[in-house]
């Protein structure tokens, strides 16, 4: 099997013995919480500090950049008495006042569900409910929730749309020019669905190279080589790593239902202001799925109103690459997996869970 | 949230909407293949009941091989 090649130790000293010799002075970001996995749960960032590369997560965790509006939008809709389904770890998100696991307890009807498909199942035979599914997540995940709505589902199913484009997020970033970026290790499986061609913009635009990468130890290694290759040979274009898995033209299948279905719209990401043509809605022709219009009524009260985040919560900062979990001041004290503040320490793909689960022990 | 794990299609519906995906391990799971064009015997990435994209074995043996030759150049 594949994945016992792509451990191969001798490899990976060749490959950090080479990073060594170049005496290196770089920072990178990835922006997804499975490469963060992967580079803390081996101990990569740290090596790859040692060989003068930071490398660091931005916005990738869809969890963690969801707003307090959305939280709070969700929170009504539970309160009003519609049956929430969404994925685990949205569930203990907290808002200005509850969660939708801490309404569980008090008596809401809050689902967990793996796949949109179990609460697709779930409206068809609970004609009674008014299931809404919290749709988060990016490109990878956008296509299940088109695949449902062009399924034609029953009425009393909708949808609160929250899914999020990954390019826009990249140069907002670069744009922002808070941070000096000499690299990105762009995220495997949005870029399966997505391909080469959306990310070109930022390597032409702002002269920044890009390396698709899997998620094994030895992918994020090649990835963070293959950067370092073109910095050297002063080249800025997006290379893929990730062959086994991300055809340079992406799923087109995939991307027709995205097409179909949604329409890119400015949204608000956590720690981020407005991004332009970052976000997934509904179009028209599915109006009557859409959770927002549908409930229009309900979710009035807060329409107009902006939420801030926690105090003292910097998860904004974390997010925006400009802080180590591990700098906020919350960080494992106030702050752990079992009190979160903030989305990053919930979600397992969010930074500060990732440094607490494999580095704070 | 973007996690995605490899599969083995091991049974397909005749829509080719829905397969059997075998996960190594004795762990079998219903998949929804409408968004990939697959066969049984396919290797699939899955991510939250969705078949993404279908896995290219060759492919990644011949990235090795191609990084291992780079590698050995830059030294």
């Amino acid at each position: 099997m594949i994945v016992f090649s792509l451990r191969d130790k001798q490899l990976a000293d060749d490959i950090i013995s080479q990073l060594k010799k170049s005496r290196l002075h770089l920072r990178f970001m990835h922006v997804c919480g499975t490469h963060q996995d992967t580079l803390v749960k081996h101990g990569l960032d740290v090596l790859l500090q040692n060989c003068g590369v930071e490398i660091g997560q931005g916005p990738g965790c869809p969890v963690c950049v969801t707003t307090p509006k959305e939280i709070e939008e969700i929170l009504l809709l539970a309160k009003h008495g519609k049956t929430i389904a969404t994925f685990g770890d949205m569930t203990r998100v907290p808002g200005a006042t509850s969660s939708l696991h801490q309404m569980k307890t008090e008596g809401c009807d809050v689902r967990t569900v793996y796949s949109i498909e179990d609460a697709l199942l779930l409206a068809e035979s609970n004609k009674d409910k008014e299931v809404v599914f919290m749709a988060v997540g990016f490109e990878t995940t956008a296509p299940t929730t088109a695949s449902v709505i062009l399924q034609g589902p029953p009425v009393n199913f909708s949808v609160l749309c929250c899914h999020r484009l990954i390019p826009p997020a990249l140069q907002a970033i670069v744009e922002m020019g808070e941070l000096k970026i000499d690299g990105f290790i762009e995220p495997g499986h949005v870029s399966t669905i997505i391909g080469t061609k959306p990310y070109e913009f930022i390597s032409g635009k702002y002269q920044i190279p890009q390396v698709i990468a899997g998620f094994e130890p030895l992918d994020l290694l090649m990835g963070v080589w293959m950067l370092v290759r073109q910095i050297q040979q002063g080249t800025a274009e997006v290379e893929n790593e990730y062959v086994r898995a991300v055809k340079p033209q992406g799923n087109r299948k995939a991307q027709q239902v995205l097409t179909d279905v949604f329409k890119p719209v400015d949204v608000k990401w956590r720690g981020f202001p407005i991004i332009s043509q970052s976000g997934l809605w509904l179009r028209k022709k599915y109006a009557d799925y859409d959770a927002r219009l549908k409930y229009k009524d309900e979710l009035q009260m807060i329409s107009e109103e902006e939420f801030a985040e926690p105090a003292g919560c910097l998860c904004g900062e974390v997010l925006r690459g400009l802080i180590s979990s591990k700098h906020c001041p919350l960080f494992g004290r106030e702050c752990t997996p079992e009190t979160p503040v903030g989305p990053c320490m919930v979600s397992s793909e969010g930074n500060c869970h990732i440094q607490y689960r494999y580095a704070k022990k | 949230m973007c996690l995605a794990i490899p599969g083995k299609i091991i049974e397909l519906d005749k829509k080719k909407q829905n397969a059997t995906v075998d996960y190594g391990s004795g762990t079998k799971r219903k998949a929804n293949v409408s968004l990939v064009e697959v066969k049984i015997g396919d290797y699939v990435l899955v991510h939250a009941g969705f078949a993404i994209q279908v896995l290219d074995e060759k492919e990644a043996q011949e990235t090795l091989t191609l990084f291992k030759e780079m590698l050995s150049q830059g030294e």
